[in-house]
């Protein structure tokens, strides 16, 4: 197959944007956690995050956090269109801080959940997802 | 409101004073995310569920932000310290305004 210039002009944009598009994807996640943690340190035990190593369905993908001593907990999905999937406040009455639930995946991805102790220190966990068929609709 | 808004609650009737249980709820909604377009290539606005609480005798246990993320028919699964008989309380707050609620008694033996 020969490339005319247009083929190869197109052939460049596609690979500029692919290259692009996971970096402007992470920003937004990472905006998320700047919010939440107020640019604190995060440290990286303390938080429990069970999700499935393959989803066969993204729309509907089994997730559960546990912090022992958590106020609160932030789960972000840093492939979605938007990052943000949930954020768990324990009140007086919590019996323990953990908590499940089901989520929507686009694409395979990393799972991050953040959780905010009472001492007003963060810790994190991160797990990647494979997912088979995104769960965004089309 | 949207359509066929159902929860549903699984609670413990009976628990021993100060024992933690195991609350599971559900409530059917479609959880429209505003990312899907219809036949016509037109965004279907998001229609989400966006708060859920659950509330033990006026003491709040649990108070979620929900974002489009959430699955079709928003799951839960968490636990509750019961230290008395009472009421556990669960409201989830529509998109549309739209608030629902349901309550179960726990009884303490």
């Amino acid at each position: 197959m020969e490339f005319s210039r247009r083929d190869t002009l197109a052939l460049g944009v596609g690979a500029a944007a692919l290259t692009m598009l996971p970096i402007s994807v992470s920003a937004a996640a990472d905006d998320a956690v700047a919010a939440f943690t107020g640019g604190a340190d995060v440290s990286e035990t303390g938080v429990e995050l069970t999700a499935p190593e393959i989803a066969e369905n993204g729309n509907t993908v089994p997730i559960s956090v546990e912090a022992g001593g958590a106020v609160a907990i932030l789960v972000l999905a840093t492939g979605n269109p938007t990052p943000g999937v949930a954020q768990f406040n324990f009140g007086a009455m919590s019996g323990a801080q953990a908590a499940s639930t089901r989520v929507r995946l686009a694409g395979t991805q990393d799972i991050v959940a953040i959780a905010k102790m009472a001492d007003g220190s963060f810790a994190k966990a991160q797990q990647t997802v494979k997912v088979t068929i995104g769960g965004c609709g089309g | 409101m949207a359509s066929g808004v159902k929860p549903r609650v699984k609670a413990p009737k009976k628990v021993a004073a100060g024992e933690i249980a195991t609350i599971k709820c559900l409530i059917s909604h479609k959880m429209e995310s505003g990312q899907r377009k219809d036949k016509e290539g037109n965004k279907i606005p998001r229609s989400i569920i966006n708060r859920f609480t659950c509330d033990f005798n006026g003491t709040n246990a649990l108070d979620v932000t929900l974002e489009p993320a959430i699955s079709t028919n928003p799951y839960f699964q968490f636990e509750v310290m019961i230290p008395e008989a009472g009421e556990l309380k669960f409201t989830w707050y529509d998109d549309d305004g739209s608030v629902y609620e349901t309550a179960k008694k726990v009884a303490i033996g």
